[in-house]
């Protein structure tokens, strides 16, 4: 009849002995350590020659950051993500803030930051606080969801720290205008704002390709540029910048149906660049095939449609945009990285989520699952209120 | 604050649409990716996997020893030595740069070179060849190695290796003809000249190492080797295939000859040729001065290669026999004497009278001495030499027909032409002609329009022609056998390592010219008479030879002074072979060229001249 007894009732539920674990999606679970064992185990291979005197050098590093991953994850399920929401403008501080660092003080290597034990690179976690913070704002807003300053001031918010991120880190960069554009797609703006948006990009564009270049202004440095285009033509560049495509494309084509196991040569002798980090999946192809190739696919399938169906469970629209956020993260890498591993996209430098070896990615993968997991288990339980069992 | 039903949403139409889209966009990407992995791994795996492969596997060849050439007895002439080389091997040489030069430092001592010399040697081989051992130093000691065995840990990378050398036992003797052998130059690798062979191939530079490459060469090994995406060299493959030596090369010469002409010519400049007359194989063919060519074997300077074409040093590189352009002198007579006759100009019975000297137009041409020989027919002109017999015939040629009849013969019998001789390097010479001399004129390189008396110094080989001893042999093997002009050879055949005959090289006669048998008879008389009876301008020299001989001596005067001509053919009368010599600054002929002609003639037939050698004395 009110809140409070219908409150009482899901506190009940949840604390309930031995309840914890059963909150959580299990499907997304066994897709989440399926893929982590995958990781390791071809990180493992791939590293394998990597550092002299130490085999498993990188298998260690990343087995610890995934302990502390899943640690994070556990924890964050158990959370009650809709505080997260009066805390949006601290957030949003936290990010403008790691993200200005990283522009700043950050190495050459994609904006990283040096600390004691690895080198943090925010970017990735600004991707998650990023998500938090246009969900809070949104549902803040949704009942003026249907104006144009609404969508304005989300893609602002976003664009402020995307823009910092892509000065050094496109890839990464592309990945905060998808979860923007996803978490407004699932909001309900307009479809009439999109077609703006996307007018509004394609000036953006051509002003930095073709207008500025021709004022005498280079916004995207040479590099980058030859990168976007390399995979268009790979084989008139070979040795050049599309070396790295090709090299992966050998990679993957070698291993054929049941791959290459030991004999996996593009990945053991190096001429697969990047092989433990963003040319993790050409390993899975060299070493397991197409059978390799197709399971990682298949999991990060699962990955996805479980997302999506949390997305349409949540008890609320924030817990709804969060799985929005972290759908649009989740897809973008995965189809970005994977298209360049087989050559149907540009290299712009981007992690596999739960594949590639990296602390930074890692973490923010798996406090985004965390956050995910939290939406599941608060769904579940206001649905057991309601007198509703979810079903698998 | 921690339910807020308000906010509660139901799945509404509108999200229901959009999940979908977003859920067919994933099921879409999906689809696209799972297509191109087909595609790469199941349709194309094969060739991927073949790439995949190219990248990693590299040979290093395995360089094939050259085959072995020996003379017609089966002498060994080229053969191969196993010599000891320090090279660098790229995937044990220190990865940093201070490092490498210390070891190249430490090497420097040992093998008594300079550290700049040594790493730019190694620098340079391996940007060609990466993965190879570069040379740093062939052919060293055995203790020199041992030195370095017993100190490897001070010079990692660096390793001694057997490496086939050529080597050629006869030193100087024949050195012109085999040429050389030496890595492969640029130009030569973008020329069509050595089709299948490889940077860094051994091949034939010169001679008959050049002429017949595409046998000796022999076909290179190769040993597999895996490396990483930075050259590294990971680990050997199995399979290496195995060197193949090159062919063995039988050559028609006879090293006995070819050392005896080298004696005989005895460091003076000049060259010999002895020729089968039928075949035209040929048994010796030389020049003087010479030099080694195991030379060329080692790394030389440059001072020291240009020193081999100093003028001053002789030109030891320039080969005589066939690359030589002098005036033949008498020994020139045999062509006008062919010429007359065929011409019918003369008949061998027409008598002249020859006080010595003969006025022609305005001039006054004199027998060598002014020579007083009374009465002669074509037998005594050629005996004694009689110039005035055949200056008269280089004057009536000059007004018969189109004046080129001498020139016409010549040609025909391969004076100023190439012979086709298996040698690369030959030198055509030149038979003068009117229209070629005015042409020199036209362009003010000669003060002389062509002048009846051009053609009669024509007629004794003298003034214009330009010929060498090669030509001469040919001319006078063709008056010999009947008139075929025959294509003079070395290469006999080619032969696997242990002699048995794999290909004849056959040589067919370049043509054949039409000579009337009486006049070839009297021809050959002549020079009998001019070699045997007293009076003879050779006599002298071969009175005590035992095999009766026909020959014509030959003095032509150069800027330089008098060249000493002899051409023999051997056993009259019926020649087998014929010997050609000349000498630059000789003197008269019987005075040098025809006492090296005995000793080349001595060894030829293997027999002993009857009494020491003499030089003749007469004036021709």
């Amino acid at each position: 009849m009110t809140g409070t007894s219908l409150g009482a009732s899901v506190r009940e539920f949840r604390d309930r002995p031995g309840a914890g674990l059963l909150r959580i999606d299990p499907l997304l679970l066994v897709a989440v350590l399926a893929l982590t064992a995958c990781s390791l185990y071809a990180i493992a291979a791939a590293t394998r020659d990597d550092v002299a005197g130490s085999p498993h050098h990188f298998l260690y590093r990343q087995g610890a950051f995934v302990a502390v991953g899943l640690i994070l994850m556990f924890a964050l399920s158990r959370l009650d993500y809709t505080r997260l929401r009066e805390w949006r403008f601290q957030l949003y501080a936290i990010l403008l803030g790691g993200v200005a660092v990283g522009f700043l003080l950050g190495t050459a290597s994609r904006g990283a930051i040096a600390l004691p034990f690895f080198e943090l690179q925010f970017s990735e976690l600004g991707k998650v606080l990023l998500i938090v913070v246009l969900a809070a704002v949104l549902v803040e807003r949704v009942r003026d969801i249907g104006s144009r300053q609404t969508t304005a001031r989300a893609m602002l918010l976003a664009l402020i720290p995307a823009l910092a991120v892509i000065a050094q880190d496109l890839g990464s960069g592309l990945v905060y205008v998808s979860i923007a554009l996803v978490i407004l797609f699932v909001a309900g703006t307009p479809w009439t704002h999109f077609a703006a948006l996307g007018a509004l990009a394609a000036t953006a564009l051509a002003i930095v390709l073709v207008a500025a270049p021709a004022a005498g202004v280079e916004v995207l440095q040479p590099y980058q540029k030859d990168r976007l285009t390399a995979f268009l033509s790979p084989e008139d560049k070979r040795g050049e910048e599309a070396y790295q495509q090709v090299q992966s494309q050998v990679a993957i084509g070698a291993g054929g149906k049941t791959g290459r196991g030991e004999d996996a040569t593009q990945t053991q002798l190096n001429f697969l660049p990047e092989h433990h980090t963003d040319f993790i999946f050409a390993v899975v192809g060299e070493e397991f095939g197409f059978m390799g190739a197709a399971l990682v696919l298949s999991l990060f399938a699962l990955l996805i449609w479980r997302t999506l169906r949390i997305l349409t469970i949540a008890k609320d629209l924030f817990g709804t945009l969060i799985a929005a956020g972290v759908l649009a993260m989740l897809m973008h890498q995965i189809f970005v990285n994977v298209g360049m591993a087989i050559g149907i996209m540009p290299i712009t430098g981007i992690t596999l989520p739960l594949l590639s070896y990296g602390g930074s990615s890692v973490l923010a993968t798996f406090i985004a699952l965390g956050l995910l997991q939290s939406v599941h288990a608060q769904a579940r339980d206001t649905a057991f209120a309601k007198g509703r069992e979810l079903t698998i | 604050m921690y339910l807020d039903p308000g906010d509660r949403p139901s799945l509404t139409p509108q999200l229901a649409v959009r999940v979908a889209i977003l859920g067919g966009i994933a099921l879409l990407a999906f689809a696209l990716v799972f297509f191109r992995l087909w595609y790469l791994q199941v349709l194309s795996g094969d060739s991927y996997r073949a790439e995949a492969n190219d990248n990693r596997i590299r040979e290093i060849k395995v360089q094939a020893p050259r085959g072995e050439i020996v003379d017609r007895d089966g002498r060994v002439l080229v053969e191969n030595r196993v010599a000891l080389s320090v090279k660098a091997s790229p995937k044990l040489l220190p990865e940093g740069e201070a490092e490498r030069r210390a070891v190249y430092r430490r090497l420097a001592d040992v093998l008594d070179m300079r550290p700049r010399v040594i790493a730019k040697r190694v620098n340079d081989q391996l940007t060609v060849l990466p993965y190879a051992n570069a040379t740093i130093k062939q052919d060293v000691g055995q203790d020199t190695v041992a030195y370095l065995l017993e100190h490897r840990s001070e010079f990692p990378g660096v390793e001694p290796e057997r490496v086939f050398v050529r080597e050629y036992p006869q030193g100087q003797t024949g050195a012109h003809l085999f040429g050389y052998a030496r890595e492969i130059n640029e130009d030569q690798l973008d020329g069509g000249e050595f089709p299948e062979a490889e940077l860094g191939d051994i091949v034939g530079q010169d001679g008959i190492e050049r002429q017949y490459d595409r046998f000796l060469r022999g076909r290179n090994g190769a040993t597999r080797v895996e490396v990483d995406a930075l050259g590294q060299v990971r680990g050997q493959r199995p399979r290496p295939r195995l060197p193949e030596q090159g062919r063995q090369l039988r050559l028609a010469l006879d090293l006995d000859v070819q050392e005896a002409g080298q004696a005989a010519l005895a460091g003076r400049a000049g060259g010999f040729v002895a020729m089968e007359v039928d075949s035209g194989e040929v048994v010796a063919l030389g020049s003087s001065p010479s030099f080694d060519p195991n030379f060329f074997s080692k790394p030389f300077t440059t001072a020291q290669y240009q020193a081999l074409f100093a003028e001053e040093n002789g030109s030891p590189m320039v080969n005589r026999a066939v690359a030589g352009a002098y005036p033949a002198g008498s020994t020139f007579k045999l062509v006008t004497a062919v010429a007359g006759l065929e011409g019918g100009l003369i008949t061998p019975a027409d008598v002249i009278y020859d006080p010595g000297f003969v006025q022609i137009g305005d001039v006054k041409f004199i027998n060598a001495g002014e020579q007083f020989n009374g009465p002669v027919n074509l037998r005594s002109a050629l005996s004694v030499s009689s110039d005035v017999y055949f200056y008269l015939l280089g004057r009536d040629a000059d007004s018969t027909g189109d004046g080129l009849l001498i020139q016409r013969w010549a040609k025909r019998l391969g004076i100023g032409r190439e012979s086709g001789i298996d040698l690369p390097g030959e030198e055509v010479g030149r038979v003068p002609t009117p229209a070629w001399r005015n042409e020199w004129f036209r362009k003010g390189w000669t003060k002389e329009r062509w002048t009846v008396g051009h053609n009669v110094n024509f007629s004794i080989g003298q003034g214009d022609l330009l010929t060498n001893p090669l030509q001469m042999a040919i001319a006078y093997a063709a008056v010999a056998n009947g008139g075929k002009v025959v294509k003079p050879h070395l290469g006999l055949r080619i032969e696997d390592s242990s002699g048995r005959p794999l290909q004849e090289l056959e040589t067919p006669p370049a043509r054949r010219v039409k000579i009337a048998d009486e006049h070839r008879e009297a021809i050959l008389d002549g020079l009998y008479s001019a070699a045997n009876e007293p009076g003879g301008t050779s006599t002298p020299v071969f009175e005590n030879f035992p095999l009766d001989i026909a020959g014509k001596t030959g003095t032509a005067e150069t800027p330089k002074g008098d060249q000493s001509w002899y051409v023999a053919l051997a056993p009259y009368p019926n020649p087998r072979y014929v010997v050609a010599a000349t000498i630059e600054q000789g003197g008269f002929g019987a005075e040098t060229a025809a006492p090296a002609a005995l000793q080349i003639l001595s060894a030829l037939f293997d027999v002993e001249n009857g009494g020491e050698i003499v030089a003749g004395t007469a004036l021709d």
